[in-house]
C-alpha cells in the first residue's frame, strides 16, 4: 500500500509497463499492474508474468482512471499487465478528441 | 510530470518517425532525444542556471526546449527582434545563462559576465555529437520549465513562469498521443520565443507529428513549404493568412494545397473578412480558432472545425457571428465573465474575462501568482459569453477608452470604419480630453492611395453606433505599426495623439 502523488512514475514488476500518476486522492492504496504490486522506476523487476486475472495489457498514451474517477494515471509505456488499484481493475478514460490548436 | 516524458514516449513509439525539418535537415524521435540529453549534459556541467535562445527557429530551439528540460534549468527564448538596451537588461535578468544565439544578434550587444554565448551550428554540432548524455531530468512537477519574457505595455517586461505542471496539463488535455499519422506534417511559422512556438514543439512531439520550421515568413515561402513538405497541419496568427491571401492575389498563382487538411489561428484578432475569404478558399480544410496566453500555457478555448462550418453555412446573424467568436473552453479549464464589483455577468454582457485549469500558471517571476483564491486569472481581455456558451472576446481592458465614464471599446468602432470602401485598415485608441477625461480618437490607413475626409467617415460611424463612438480625431497613415505576432502597437498611436491632441 502507498500513498501515491501526482507526478510520481512507476513501472510494473512483472511486465513492461510504465505510468505516471495525473492526480489522486491522499489515500493508501495498492496499486497493482499484472496482479502485483508496481515499483518505483529504479525498483528490481521479479521476473515473473502478470496473473491472467489482470493480462489484458496497457496501451501507451492511454489514461486509466478507477471507477470513482479519483484517481488517474497515464501510462508512458505499454505492457502486458492490466492496472488496479485495491483490486479493482482500471478503466481507459475515453477522452473527446481536439483539433490540433498548434 | 515533465515535458521530456512526450518526447520520451514519442522516441520510444516512434524512433524513426521525423520529428522536425528544417530546411534539409531532419531529426528522428531518436536523434531528438538524444541531442537534447547531450545537450543537457554540457548544460548541467556548466553551471548555468538558465538555457536562453536568442535565435530564429531551428532545430536547436527544439533541442534546447528538451535539454534544459534535461539539465533542470529554465528555457527562455527571447525576441532578437528588441532592441540592443532591452536585449541587454533580459541578458542580465537570467546571468548565469548558456546562451544558444545567432551571433549576429549577439554582436551589437554588452553580454554579461555570466552569459555564455554558444552560436546555433557550434550548438548543433555539440548536441549532435557523441558526448556524455544526461539520462534523466531532475526536478519536480512545480519546476519552472519555461520562462517568457512578456512584452510589457509600461515598464520592464515581466517574466512570465510556466511550470512543467502547467505545460504538461495543457498536453495532456488536448493531445492525442501519437495521434499523428506517419504522413501528418505541421508548419511551425510562429517564432520561438512566442508560447505558440513552445507548444507547436510540445503538442507536435507528443502527437508524433513532423514540425516543419518556417524561420522567416512570407505569404510566397509558406504556400511553396505547404506544397514541397505535404504540410497537413498549420498554425498561423492571423496576419499570415491576410499576407497569404495578397500574395495569391497578386501572383494570380493557384491556391491549391491538396495535403492541407487542418490549419489553426490564433494569437490575434481574425478580420471576419479573411476567416471568410480562406474558409471559401479552402472548403475541405478544418479550421481552428485557438484563444490563449502565454500565462495560460496556450490554448484556453478552441472555436473547432464543426463550429466554423456551422457559421459559415448559416444565415442567422445569431449563428453566422460565431466566426468572431474564439469558441468555448476546453474541457479541462473553466471561464467566467466578470463586472467590476467582481460578480459573474450574465449571456451577452462585457466583462474582464477570468479563467482557471491546471495549465493555468498566471504567475511571474519576481510579481508572483496573480491567481485569486479560488485559483482564477485575470487575463486583462475583454469578452463575454453568448447563451450557448461561446466566448467573444472585446479587446484588451487596457485599451477601453473611458469617455465620460462610459466604457468604449475600440473593437466595435474598428469593424465599423473597416467596413467603409476607402479604409484598408484601422486602429482606435483613447486620447486626452479636456471635457471627457478621454475621446476616441482613429488612425486610419486608406485603401491604394484613395482620399476619405475625416468628416465622411465620421458620417459613416455616425450611421451604424451612438454618437458617443464618432471618432473626435481621426489621422491617417499609410500602415499601421504591428509587432511581428500581428498585433498592432496602440501605444505607439497613442503617444502621437498626445504629442499634439489638437488634430482633427
Amino acid at each position: 500500500m502507498k500513498t501515491l502523488k501526482a507526478g510520481t512514475r512507476l513501472k510494473s514488476a512483472v511486465c513492461d509497463t510504465e505510468v505516471m500518476v495525473i492526480r489522486t486522492r491522499p489515500a493508501a492504496m495498492l496499486l497493482c499492474c499484472g496482479g502485483t504490486e508496481m515499483i518505483a522506476m529504479d525498483g528490481e523487476k521479479l521476473g515473473t508474468v502478470p496473473d491472467e486475472a489482470f493480462a489484458q495489457g496497457t496501451l501507451v498514451g492511454k489514461r486509466y482512471v478507477d471507477e470513482q474517477d479519483a484517481t488517474e494515471l497515464l501510462c508512458t509505456k505499454g505492457g502486458k499487465g492490466s492496472l488496479s488499484i485495491d483490486g479493482q481493475a482500471l478503466a481507459v478514460k475515453q477522452a473527446k478528441a481536439l483539433p490540433s490548436s498548434d | 510530470m515533465n515535458i521530456v516524458m512526450a518526447l520520451e514516449m514519442a522516441a520510444d513509439c516512434h524512433p524513426d518517425r521525423f520529428a522536425v525539418t528544417s530546411g534539409a535537415t531532419n531529426l528522428s524521435y531518436t536523434q531528438l532525444l538524444r541531442a537534447a540529453r547531450t545537450a543537457a549534459a554540457a548544460i548541467r556541467d556548466s553551471g548555468c542556471r538558465y538555457v536562453g535562445l536568442l535565435d530564429i527557429n531551428s532545430p536547436a530551439a527544439p533541442i534546447a526546449v528538451y535539454a534544459a528540460a534535461y539539465a533542470g534549468v529554465p528555457y527562455v527564448p527571447m525576441n532578437y527582434r528588441l532592441t540592443v538596451p532591452e536585449l541587454g537588461d533580459l541578458l542580465a535578468r537570467i546571468e548565469p545563462a548558456f546562451l544558444i544565439a545567432d551571433p549576429a544578434y549577439v554582436a551589437p550587444l554588452k553580454v554579461p559576465e555570466g552569459v555564455r554565448v554558444m552560436s546555433r551550428e557550434d550548438f548543433l554540432a555539440l548536441a549532435l555529437g557523441g558526448g556524455a548524455q544526461a539520462d534523466a531530468a531532475p526536478g519536480e512537477p512545480s519546476s519552472v520549465a519555461v520562462q517568457l519574457f512578456t512584452s510589457g505595455t509600461t515598464g520592464a517586461p515581466k517574466a512570465a513562469v510556466l511550470r512543467h505542471e502547467n505545460l504538461m496539463s495543457y498536453i495532456l488535455g488536448t493531445v492525442d498521443f501519437a495521434g499523428a499519422d506517419e504522413a501528418d506534417a505541421t508548419l511551425v511559422a510562429v517564432p520561438p520565443y512566442h508560447i505558440a512556438g513552445i507548444s507547436a514543439v510540445l503538442s507536435s512531439t507528443y502527437a508524433c507529428r513532423r514540425m516543419v520550421q518556417l524561420p522567416n515568413f512570407d505569404g510566397a515561402t509558406w504556400l511553396r513549404l505547404c506544397r514541397d513538405e505535404a504540410i497537413t497541419n498549420a498554425f498561423v496568427v492571423p496576419t499570415m493568412l491576410s499576407r497569404v491571401m495578397e500574395h495569391l492575389e497578386e501572383s494570380g498563382e493557384s491556391g491549391d494545397l491538396p495535403a492541407m487538411k487542418a490549419i489553426a489561428y490564433g494569437g490575434g484578432k481574425m478580420p471576419p473578412q479573411v476567416i471568410e475569404k480562406v474558409m471559401g478558399l479552402w472548403p475541405a480544410v478544418d479550421f481552428t480558432n485557438a484563444y490563449g496566453l502565454t500565462e495560460t500555457s496556450s490554448t484556453i478555448c478552441l472555436l473547432d472545425p464543426d463550429d466554423h462550418r456551422i457559421a459559415f453555412g448559416s444565415d442567422d446573424p445569431a449563428i453566422r457571428r460565431r466566426l468572431n467568436s474564439v469558441g468555448k473552453p476546453l474541457a479541462t479549464v473553466e471561464i467566467s465573465i466578470r463586472g467590476e464589483d467582481g460578480r459573474a455577468m450574465g449571456a451577452e454582457d462585457v466583462g474582464d474575462v477570468y479563467v482557471r485549469g491546471g495549465q493555468v500558471s498566471g504567475e511571474y517571476l519576481g510579481v508572483g501568482s496573480l491567481l485569486d483564491a479560488e485559483g482564477w486569472f485575470p487575463t486583462r481581455d475583454r469578452g463575454y459569453l453568448d447563451s450557448h456558451g461561446f466566448l467573444y472576446l472585446d479587446g484588451r481592458a487596457d485599451d477601453v477608452i473611458v469617455r465620460g465614464g462610459e466604457n468604449i471599446s475600440p473593437g466595435e468602432i474598428e469593424d465599423v470604419l473597416r467596413s467603409h470602401p476607402a479604409v484598408s485598415d484601422v486602429a482606435v485608441v483613447a486620447m486626452p480630453d479636456e471635457q471627457w477625461g478621454e475621446a476616441v480618437a482613429a488612425v486610419v490607413v486608406p485603401r491604394n492611395g484613395q482620399r476619405v475626409e475625416p468628416a465622411d467617415l465620421q458620417d459613416w460611424v455616425k450611421q451604424h453606433l451612438r454618437s458617443s463612438r464618432v471618432p473626435t480625431a481621426i489621422r491617417f497613415r499609410e500602415e499601421l505599426p504591428y509587432n511581428e505576432m500581428g498585433k498592432v502597437l496602440r501605444r505607439l498611436l497613442k503617444e502621437d495623439f498626445r504629442s499634439t491632441p489638437q488634430a482633427a
